[in-house]
């Protein structure tokens, strides 16, 4: 009868997941972390995966807070091995790895990514100082007398006349997002410095000053636009007077439709942002458990591959995904690194 | 169930007849008037609802089709015997592990002859995937005799070039010239010398897209001279006057040569069999870098070359001049070829547009699935029928039911955390697992099926039971033997419905680690997997543009899959349907 099919069934996905508690060791390299770093770990990955190295590495996609959580729970198979990160290691995250029993650790920076503005290539060319960008964006602004104001800026041509006459709107990610950290902190807290009314409150009240850039306009010229970049670039290439903020790499693949906002003077491109001039240019990481290496099969061969300059030199498969490369003494350094399997220490992080 | 919910249309459209004649004329029209406007309001949602079907379905579709086809490039291959021997064998084996790429690219090359720089090499080479050779390897494993003899084989194009392919612009012209030309060179930098003024009309173009930029400069120049005033403003006027005059002195000057960048748009000459792409313009003469080598120096007759213009300029599109120029020789070739994207449905995640496919997902969605299904079906109709026919009704089990159905109203997120919490970390069950995905949706659509199936075992008549009862049946034997059978259509119909729901889940699977790069595909319940709508999300956040197309293909995969089980669902309900 049916309901007796039904039952075995169910008795049958049962004795399964006895079958699976019972499985213990993995010969699968486990990575978890940033959706930043998320499509170069990937590609180095599946380059690891078909060059006969193992079995090709699972990489989710959990954000960096969540992969550093899940790399520090712990030593063993059912842990990950990797994690990325669009930001160094915290020094709240390393010892909560220590004190859970994951010591050795190995930093590996992997390259560098640029945090850009982006507007329509019909939009009117502009360029803008990190002080105009916080203005634009901040939810607290100094006003004439020098004291913190809301934000009174409607248009571009409020903060400064030799800006077009069009209203503020500017997407970009979500409060969740590493990248929106990168915002605050390569944007705002930079560009607050620049204005010297908040540079006098940073002398007097250094949280008032932090909370400052720490805010984001929630009166609608700031919209976040969700963790998917793609969203923003449909959204630009609709509205000619919007900016975006995303990713050097979404950028790069949709200069047909979009083009950089210089900042300080600087354009948002490939060798600016190499050379470090560019203010937007960020490290992205990843970490690996020294303890899984020989536990796991196959660790050292991926790093060594993410290292290898057939992936993160200049001319690299990385870099054509639109990472942007270590300078080259740097990048021999990371590579030494990775070879000797250096862990770091905790002072490295202050 | 519905069938005893609808009462026959017509009596409430027939007017009452026995009305007294002085009753109220104008209340019936007056309840006229309001079904009709009743039923306007329902044609307009239907209408509405219909136009947004319409129009997410021919976005989806018409973003996704072309990620069906794929375009390759065809070329006849030798791989030599040494290429492929491993300590003196060739098998099938040694002729996997072999490396296709020097071997592809001479076969490239000689498709384009004459490409003798090492940056014509590079470009050349990147219009092939990096899996471009996988269909000769997979040929050549088959039938080893096949080494050392010319094969005929299809490669992968990058997603760039496939996309140039696919997008057909408008944007690229070409006209025949009227006069004879005379190039000074085959390669490197040369000029041409022509006997008319074939190019006066491109440096009239020219002048017309400054003329524009210079207007623009000129608005911005008066906008910012009317607001006056601070230090920044004056600088950027500073730099729109040197921008205005460089322009100008552009614009009016009418015989200087004309310098083309790639901000500008690009301008071909196609002569002698070779491609010139000109860097300096006069009406005459031009002067350029070869991009295809010409066959000779001879003059060419008019007529017999030709000016071809892209106005799109290089530095706004993913595909050089230089690239350009070898796609469009190997499409006059006719060594270009379109073919359905088989790959699309045998192959696992990459991180390569061209080479990333569905089947991964597939299976990881239809093994989730049925841990989902063998666990909520069983479990989820015999706790109804419990609750149904055999439970007292009491405090005990009116707390059971309500909870019941709160649970279904759960953001779906919780169960997610649920399983992470129990599978995972309790039971330590493996990350990423379609047993642990299949766990964690059955808890999500569970509520959903015994709240469908108790309404099912409602929704027959207490008669039937009756009758088994009356004739001698226990209370088990007539539920059984002759409820359950009468409520299946419509436990069925709730159970796809709620599988259809867990089909469309991801955000519980993101805590058990299934929002996951997975290129192998997964053969068994406990092998990292990932699920069609997961694959769709992750698609979706990837920079390449194709990627765009492959997110929408997979959309239509999914929304195939949603038709064939709804599909099943009405099958199975018309099938097993009984009428009392």
């Amino acid at each position: 009868m049916k309901i007796k099919a039904l039952f075995g069934a169910s008795v049958a996905v049962l004795a399964l997941t006895g079958v699976a508690m019972a499985q213990a060791g993995r010969d699968q390299i486990r990575i978890v972390g940033s959706s930043t770093v998320y499509p170069f770990t990937t590609a180095v990955a599946e380059q690891f995966g078909k060059s006969g190295g193992g079995k090709t590495p699972v990489v989710e996609s959990t954000g960096t807070g969540g992969g550093m959580k899940l790399f520090c729970a712990g030593v063993g198979p059912t842990h990950p091995d990797l994690t990325n990160a669009s930001r160094r290691m915290k020094i709240g995250e390393f010892e909560d790895c220590q004190k859970n029993g994951v010591k050795d650790i190995i930093e590996i920076n992997i390259g560098i990514d640029g945090l850009t503005i982006a507007q329509s290539k019909a939009g009117p060319a502009i360029k803008l100082t990190l002080a105009q960008v916080f203005l634009a964006l901040a939810e607290q602004v100094p006003g004439p007398d020098g004291k913190l104001i809301p934000n009174p800026y409607k248009n571009w041509s409020d903060i400064d006349k030799s800006l077009p006459n069009i209203k503020i709107e500017v997407l970009g990610p979500p409060p969740t997002s590493g990248t929106r950290d990168s915002l605050h902190e390569l944007f705002l807290e930079v560009g607050a410095e620049q204005i010297p009314a908040m540079k006098e409150l940073k002398k007097a009240d250094p949280k008032a000053f932090e909370k400052a850039w720490k805010s984001i306009r929630k009166d609608g010229a700031y919209v976040e636009a969700g963790e998917n970049d793609n969203v923003i670039v449909q959204k630009l290439e609709a509205n000619k007077n919007a900016f975006g903020v995303f990713g050097f790499s979404f950028l790069e693949e949709n200069l047909s439709k979009l083009k950089g906002v210089a900042l300080d003077g600087v354009e948002p491109e490939y060798d600016n942002i190499a050379a470090g001039k560019y203010k937007g240019s960020r490290r992205m990481y990843v970490y690996a458990k020294k303890a899984h290496i020989g536990v796991i099969p196959g660790i050292d061969k991926f790093m060594a591959e993410y290292v290898s300059d057939k992936a993160m030199s200049k001319d690299g498969y990385l870099a054509r995904k639109g990472l942007v490369a270590l300078p080259k003494v740097e990048a021999e350094k990371v590579a030494a690194n990775v070879k000797a399997q250096t862990p770091m220490q905790a002072s490295d992080l202050k | 169930m519905t069938d005893l919910a609808a009462p026959p249309a017509t009596s409430i459209a027939t007017p009452p007849r026995r009305l007294s004649a002085l009753m109220d004329q104008s209340r019936i029209r007056a309840r006229y008037r309001s079904e009709a406007r009743f039923r306007s309001y329902g044609l307009i949602a239907l209408g509405l609802t219909t136009l947004f079907l319409v129009f997410l379905l021919a976005d989806i579709f018409r973003n996704g089709v072309p990620a069906f086809w794929q375009h390759h490039v065809v070329l006849e291959v030798t791989v030599p015997r040494e290429a492929v021997t491993v300590d003196g064998k060739v098998d099938a084996q040694s002729i996997r592990a072999a490396d296709y790429f020097p071997i592809t690219r001479d076969a490239l090359k000689a498709a384009i002859p004459g490409i003798e720089s090492r940056s014509g090499e590079r470009t050349l080479v990147r219009l092939l995937s990096t899996g471009a050779a996988d269909e000769l390897r997979a040929r050549l494993a088959a039938d080893p005799s096949l080494v050392g003899k010319p094969v005929k084989t299809r490669l992968l194009l990058s997603d760039d070039a496939d996309l140039y392919f696919k997008q057909p612009s408008a944007d690229i012209s070409e006209r025949a010239a009227r006069g004879i030309a005379t190039p000074n060179g085959t390669t490197g930098t040369v000029t041409i010398l022509s006997s008319a003024n074939d190019f006066a009309d491109d440096i009239v173009r020219l002048k017309q897209v400054l003329t524009a930029r210079l207007r623009a400069v000129e608005t911005e120049h008066a906008r910012l001279s009317r607001a006056g005033g601070s230090d920044s403003v004056l600088q950027r006027l500073r730099e729109l006057d040197e921008e205005r005059k460089e322009l100008a002195a552009r614009v009016s000057a009418p015989k200087v040569a004309e310098d083309l960048n790639d901000k500008l748009p690009s301008l071909l000459v196609a002569i002698n069999g070779g491609l010139v792409k000109v860097t300096k313009l006069e009406d005459i003469r031009i002067e350029g870098e070869v991009l295809l080598p010409l066959a000779s120096t001879a003059d060419a007759a008019p007529g017999s070359w030709k000016i071809v213009t892209y106005a799109v300029p290089a530095s706004n599109r993913k595909v050089s001049d230089q690239e350009v120029a070898f796609l469009e020789r190997l499409k006059a070739d006719g060594k270009v070829e379109s073919a359905f994207n088989t790959r699309f449905f045998t192959a696992g995640d990459s991180r390569e547009p061209e080479l990333a496919g569905v089947r991964g997902a597939l299976m990881g969605t239809a093994l989730t699935l049925l841990v989902t299904l063998a666990l909520c079906l069983p479990i989820g109709v015999l706790a109804a029928i419990y609750l149904e026919e055999f439970a007292r009704k009491n405090w005990f089990t009116d707390i059971i039911e309500i909870n019941i159905n709160n649970l279904a109203a759960v953001p779906s997120i919780v169960f997610g955390l649920l399983g992470l919490a129990v599978f995972l970390n309790f039971f330590g069950l493996p990350r990423s697992a379609p047993l642990v995905g299949g766990l964690v949706l059955a808890l999500l659509v569970l509520p959903t099926i015994i709240i469908a199936a108790r309404a099912a075992l409602k929704a027959v008549p207490p008669s039937i039971k009756e009758a088994a009862l009356g004739v001698g049946a226990s209370h088990q034997q007539a539920v059984f033997h002759h409820v359950l059978p009468l409520a299946m259509p419509g436990i069925m119909t709730g159970t796809i419905i709620g599988m259809a729901h867990a089909l469309g889940e991801t955000a519980p699977l993101l805590m058990i680690g299934m929002i996951a790069f997975i290129v192998d595909v997964p053969q068994s319940f406990t092998q990292a997997a990932t699920v069609l709508p997961v694959q769709i999300y992750l698609w979706s956040d990837l920079p390449e543009q194709a990627f765009q197309a492959k997110t929408a293909a997979a959309i239509i995969v999914l929304l195939m899959f949603l038709f064939l089980m709804n599909g099943a669902a009405i099958w199975l309900r018309k099938r097993f349907e009984r009428r009392w």
